[in-house]
């Protein structure tokens, strides 16, 4: 039940961030309905850690947590070089959804975080279009959201949690709604930006093959209420190609982490 | 590029095709109407006094014309002084009830209670209070137009998506932030919604507030020229009135489309999508 993967603390780094006997529960109708039970999970300085769960277990309510967005019933969060206060504006988070303003261009959507901390327009659009190669978004600068294709919208809403200049970015699914084709060129994009950012990011999938293609290292959640079951530290080489999901240490690395889900699929 | 010139080209023509397709019925059905009412009033000679023909209104817009004129400077000052007041008093209404739990239960219902009351009735105790003016035409005009915007309005802030309120709060935003850069945009395209209606119903306000006691404008100008027989006259203003009320609506319209080009467009593309 506790951690099913090899797991070395001592050569683990720094944490960024820490969560610890995170517990949280909804009551519908007097009904007490747990979600999250005594979560225990670390990320860090510069790590890439995936969250994998079945689906509805939990994960997208865990990572409200961790934004500030609901708070949990009991159970510390600490963030390295973070106070006490809320954690609301502290973290990058990008949700499922690209929630893009259907009024504003690509460009105004990306410096909204600029925006709102009180940077000019026109200097927030500067350093926004600074990027816009990098995320595959030049010529299209002055579009409004409607006429980007799924993947397009997807990189916008990252260039602009990325924009919120946090050093810990929550992800989930940012690739959920992706056909499979555009999920994998993603991937690749993102394997690609990832060396650049040198941030720490948390990220929620359903999808095993994402999660080993992308982090260090994956844990495993169960079932509603969601527990960490296992952990996995993925021993792949950076940097990362898509290539390597049919490497022999990719697939020996999924067939035990699919083990793992398939007994807590059978328990639930 | 030549492709793309020639396909730009191609919409263009359909637009148009498409715009004078939405245009022709109506205006040949007016045509129509007017060409059988002008032939009937001949044919069975009917006299001026009881219905003028189309012809005998034209020659009165052209005869009269300054008098018109005058009265419809009245009118149409009472009109936009009153939409002006429902729209300001509208959007702060409608403020105070989307965002204050207090508000909408204590005053909500009265704003849907002032609309079961009808106008005419309270537009004569305006005369006592107010006088022959233009202030009791201006209340009665900002009583009836107020309504579709405060209704519309309350709806837009309230249509706010959670999620996209949660978007803001991870950057930070704080409820002022949230509220000019995420649920007046979202409001928007039901204001105007709202205020479309508000300024077609603001001209029959204020033709109300008139004919309840004036001294000018053109409801008062229908008024008196009814015990004259000045059948045509009365025809003429509620052609001048007619055609105020289509100006302003598009003079809105306008607007909308002006200030709300994305919600236009993104209409349009769907429309679009969803047909071919």
């Amino acid at each position: 039940m506790e951690s099913g993967g090899p797991v070395n603390s001592e050569t683990a780094p720094r944490a960024k961030i820490r969560l610890q006997d995170i517990s949280k529960a909804f009551s519908t109708g007097g009904r007490r309905l747990a979600v999250l039970e005594r979560v225990d999970l670390y990320a860090g300085e510069g790590e890439f850690v995936s969250l994998v769960g079945p689906s509805g277990c939990g994960k997208s309510t865990l990572l409200n947590v961790i934004a500030g967005l609901e708070a949990a019933d009991s159970g510390t969060i600490d963030i390295e070089g973070l106070g006490g206060g809320s954690r609301l504006g502290q973290l990058g988070y990008m949700q499922q959804k690209d929630l893009l303003m259907p009024w504003r261009t690509v460009l105004d959507n990306a410096i909204l975080p600029l925006e709102l901390r009180g940077v000019s327009r026109s200097r927030a659009r500067e350093r926004a279009l600074g990027l816009v190669d990098a995320f595959g978004l030049r010529g299209f600068e002055g579009q409004l959201p409607f006429a980007l294709s799924g993947g397009m919208r997807q990189r916008v809403a990252f260039l602009r949690t990325l924009l919120a200049d946090q050093d810990v970015l929550l992800l989930d699914e940012p690739f959920g709604a992706l056909d499979a084709l555009t999920r994998a060129r993603m991937q690749e994009w993102l394997l690609g930006l990832w060396d650049s950012l040198k941030k720490t990011i948390i990220l929620v999938t359903h999808d095993v093959e994402e999660a080993l293609l992308l982090s260090d290292r994956a844990y495993v959640l169960t079932a509603r209420p969601a527990r960490v079951k296992a952990e996995v530290v993925v021993g792949l080489p950076r940097p990362r190609r898509l290539d390597m999901l049919v490497s022999e240490e990719f697939v020996r690395l999924k067939s035990e982490l699919l083990a793992v889900l398939l007994e807590e699929g059978r328990l639930g | 590029m030549y492709r793309r010139g020639m396909r730009e080209w191609m919409l263009r023509a359909r637009w148009l095709a498409v715009g004078a397709w939405r245009w022709l019925p109506p205006a040949l059905i007016v045509l129509c109407l007017l060409g059988l009412w002008e032939g009937l009033v001949r044919l069975f000679d009917v006299p001026g006094w009881q219905l003028p023909a189309p012809s005998a209104i034209g020659v009165e817009l052209h005869d009269s014309a300054a008098l018109l004129w005058g009265h419809t400077l009245v009118t149409l000052k009472e009109v936009l002084v009153g939409f002006a007041l429902a729209l300001g008093v509208g959007i702060y209404l409608a403020i105070g009830i989307a965002y204050s739990r207090l508000l909408e239960r204590s005053i909500y219902p009265f704003v849907i209670a002032s609309q079961t009351i009808p106008v005419i009735a309270i537009a004569p105790l305006l005369l006592i209070w107010l006088g022959y003016g233009l202030s009791p035409k201006v209340v009665v005009v900002a009583l009836i137009a107020f309504f579709p915007i405060v209704v519309n309005m309350v709806d837009g802030l309230k249509s706010v998506d959670a999620d996209m309120v949660s978007m803001m709060r991870t950057l930070g935003a704080s409820r002022w932030q949230i509220f000019t850069k995420l649920q007046v945009p979202t409001s928007l395209p039901f204001l105007f919604s709202g205020t479309k209606i508000a300024i077609a119903v603001s001209v029959i306000g204020a033709v109300i507030g008139e004919w309840v006691g004036a001294r000018a404008g053109l409801g008062y100008l229908m008024t008196v020229s009814v015990p004259y027989f000045l059948t045509a006259r009365v025809f003429a203003a509620i052609f001048i009135l007619s055609v105020m009320g289509i100006l302003l609506f598009v003079a809105v319209a306008l607007m909308e489309r002006l200030s709300l080009p994305w919600y236009h467009t993104e209409r349009r593309q769907r429309a679009g999508g969803a047909s071919g």
